[in-house]
């Protein structure tokens, strides 16, 4: 079954979440905006520190607190916006309708329980059934991540099982509620590259199947390549550049994007020598007040230095920020986004 | 005839006892770690070993380091038994082969400044004089893109890309023949990654020394080696020359691994070949062709018969009973 892009689903409008810190205010995510529509894959791209995985924990309203906190801005799932709702009200949303797959399945499964007692306390949450029909549901969701022998493998507990089939009981776990959106921070980091290829395919597989959103957080463009449609590069806390993938591969706008594709060496062909980015991404309790990539960015004159960019509009769906773009294309008024 | 390689290993086995008991602890199996793995690594140039978790390319490594004692064969530097070295041969040794390892967090002693750290295989091999040392390690912080001044700042105050800098400024500094890049650039984020690997080569350029490099990035091989070995569970399934291997993959294993490779370009439609299943256990290996169990293409003698390496080009060597 092919997928269907439809309706929007999730709307995240200029959010901003700081964490406070003895030694001052790491503006981790500053201005984020991007929609996603329903059976679309978005892809979120950036370097540890770019504030990728804080906006994802946003999104969830997972940020650590005390220290972190969403300070400014929208995120509406369906039409609602998950930063009014309480404490209760979130809980009910989370793995019901939008859940996470986090990087590492070592430490998102409890070693001390087994796979099917982590499987049906997920479920249980949003299932009010009997004891026989919940191990019923955890079986059936175990088949839908393609794992051989389902009945057995719910007596397991983590350790008995392999790095991929542990990734596969999250994302289990994930589905288990059908969610109309999932997470998925860099799933694959810790997986081989013939069992990330097999985990990509599940991935793909259970999106048609279901129709669900997703967001990858990776630093990775060979998975945007391979599983978006969409993309998002971040850079120290904000996006520089966002549009449909084929667009972003074929004419990156911002400097940053251009360096990061070219940075990187190629499975297809030969290159002579990689580009690399000079310096190191800024510090983020210490921004500067222009843009954020003038220090490491090759064209880099005295304005990028003081102001920050607007968003320019490279093509269809496609903007980036950056003051080179001034001249051929025009400002877009909103993040381009949020079509 | 070639001159003598600077690294050469001769059927290099390492076979782990699994015990069971506390007291009296009896052996009930072995791990093949490393299973009878042959190479060899000409000066100058890069040998890149590649395989999953599990497949030996790290017990390789520690093997050329002499942090391994072979269970059988042989590993030879500049000529000589490395495991049969004593003296000031082996201290010889230990100045001409060197090691990058994954994390620079963790590589590097917290304790020692950035001058004590890189002048350390200097002063442990006592090698040098005091006033030799200080000039050596300007020279080669200079030469990794460090500035002097940071001589003396501790490790914490440099970023990932500067640590592995010191690593490989660490590495460099007593001269070596051969250093070992274990995952040289995996725990590094993507920007500073090609810095790094730019910097290796050009080092290779400047000082001739060779490289071996374990890695699991295909692309990374592709940019750093020269030749590039594939390993499965302890064995080498194929070899040849970098632009061979990528022009014509012939094993089974190592077209599905280009096949999971991930594009550079959402254009870029690779032939669908993605395996079931895990890798098996290497304490009780599948018997015939270890990766039988897996393969596409596996025939009924491939679960009995262990495939022999055959040359189907010039230095292009593959173990497979399909050729």
């Amino acid at each position: 079954m092919p997928r269907r892009i439809g309706d929007v689903i999730l709307e995240v409008e200029d959010l901003h979440t700081y964490c406070f810190t003895r030694w001052g205010v790491v503006k981790a995510v500053d201005g984020v905006s991007f929609s996603l529509r329903q059976g679309e894959a978005l892809g979120i791209v950036g370097e540890s520190g770019c504030g990728k995985t804080m906006t994802a924990l946003s999104l969830l309203r997972l940020v650590p607190r005390p220290a972190a906190r969403i300070v400014k801005g929208v995120i509406r799932l369906q039409g609602e916006n998950l930063l009014e709702k309480s404490e209760k009200e979130m809980r009910s949303i989370r793995g019901r309708r939008i859940s996470m797959i986090l990087q590492d399945p070592q430490t998102s499964l409890n070693p001390v329980f087994t796979v099917g007692n982590q499987l049906v306390e997920a479920i249980k949450i949003h299932h009010r059934d009997g004891r026989r029909s919940l191990a019923r549901r955890a079986i059936d969701a175990l088949k839908q991540v393609r794992v051989a022998a389902p009945e057995r493998r719910v007596q397991d507990y983590p350790h008995q099982i392999s790095g991929g089939m542990k990734q596969r009981v999250v994302g289990a776990i994930a589905i288990s509620s059908e969610p109309r959106v999932i997470i998925a921070d860099e799933p694959t980091t810790s997986l081989d590259v013939t069992i990330q290829a097999q985990y990509l395919k599940l991935l793909r597989e259970i999106q048609e199947e279901t129709n669900l959103a997703l967001i990858f957080i990776t630093h990775d463009f060979g998975i945007v390549a391979k599983m978006c449609d969409r993309v998002m590069v971040m850079y120290a806390g904000r996006p520089v550049e966002s549009g449909p993938v084929r667009d972003i591969f074929n004419r990156p706008s911002h400097p940053y994007t251009q360096a990061l594709l070219r940075s990187v060496p190629s499975m297809d062909e030969d290159v002579e020598r990689l580009a690399s980015i000079t310096g190191q991404p800024p510090a983020l309790w210490d921004l500067p007040t222009g843009c954020r990539f003038a220090a490491r960015c090759p064209h880099a004159d005295d304005r990028c230095q003081h102001d920050y960019p607007p968003s320019f509009v490279v093509g269809d769906g496609h903007s980036a920020d950056c003051w080179r773009l001034e001249a051929e294309c025009r400002p877009s008024r909103s993040s381009a986004l949020t079509a | 005839m070639q001159a003598e390689p600077i690294l050469r290993a001769d059927g290099l086995t390492k076979h782990f006892p699994v015990t069971q008991g506390v007291l009296w602890a009896s052996v009930v199996g072995w791990v093949k770690a490393v299973d009878g793995v042959s190479f060899s690594i000409p000066q100058g140039e890069t040998l890149a070993v590649v395989g999953e978790s599990g497949c030996g390319k790290t017990t390789t490594a520690r093997l050329v380091l002499r942090l391994e004692q072979p269970t059988a064969g042989h590993v030879f530097v500049d000529g000589r038994d490395v495991h049969a070295l004593s003296g000031d041969a082996l201290k010889d040794y230990r100045t001409m082969v060197q090691a990058v390892f994954q994390d620079p967090w963790s590589s590097l002693n917290p304790r020692m400044r950035v001058r004590e750290l890189v002048a350390e295989p200097l002063v442990v091999n006592r090698t040098a004089s005091s006033h030799e040392i200080k000039a050596r390690v300007a020279e080669i912080l200079n030469a990794v893109g460090l500035r002097p001044q940071q001589a003396d700042l501790y490790p914490h105050e440099f970023s990932g890309g500067q640590r592995q800098r010191i690593a490989v400024a660490s590495a460099l500094v007593s001269h070596p023949k051969l250093i070992v890049l274990d995952e040289p650039v995996s725990a590094l984020d993507v920007s500073i990654r090609a810095q790094i690997m730019n910097l290796l080569v050009d080092l290779q350029k400047q000082y001739g020394v060779s490289y071996l490099l374990i890695a699991h990035h295909l692309a990374t091989t592709r940019y750093m080696a020269h030749e590039v070995a594939v390993m499965y569970l302890g064995k080498i399934v194929e070899r040849a020359r970098t632009k061979e291997l990528f022009r014509n993959p012939l094993h089974p294993y190592t077209k599905a691994l280009f096949s999971a490779a991930l594009p550079a370009h959402p254009d870029v439609v690779r032939e669908e070949m993605i395996l079931s299943g895990e890798v098996p256990s290497p304490i009780n290996p599948p018997s015939g062709c270890r990766f039988h169990p897996r393969c596409p293409f596996a025939m009924r003698h491939c679960s009995e018969i262990e495939p022999e390496e055959k040359e189907m080009a010039p230095n292009h060597l593959v173990a497979c009973h399909l050729y």
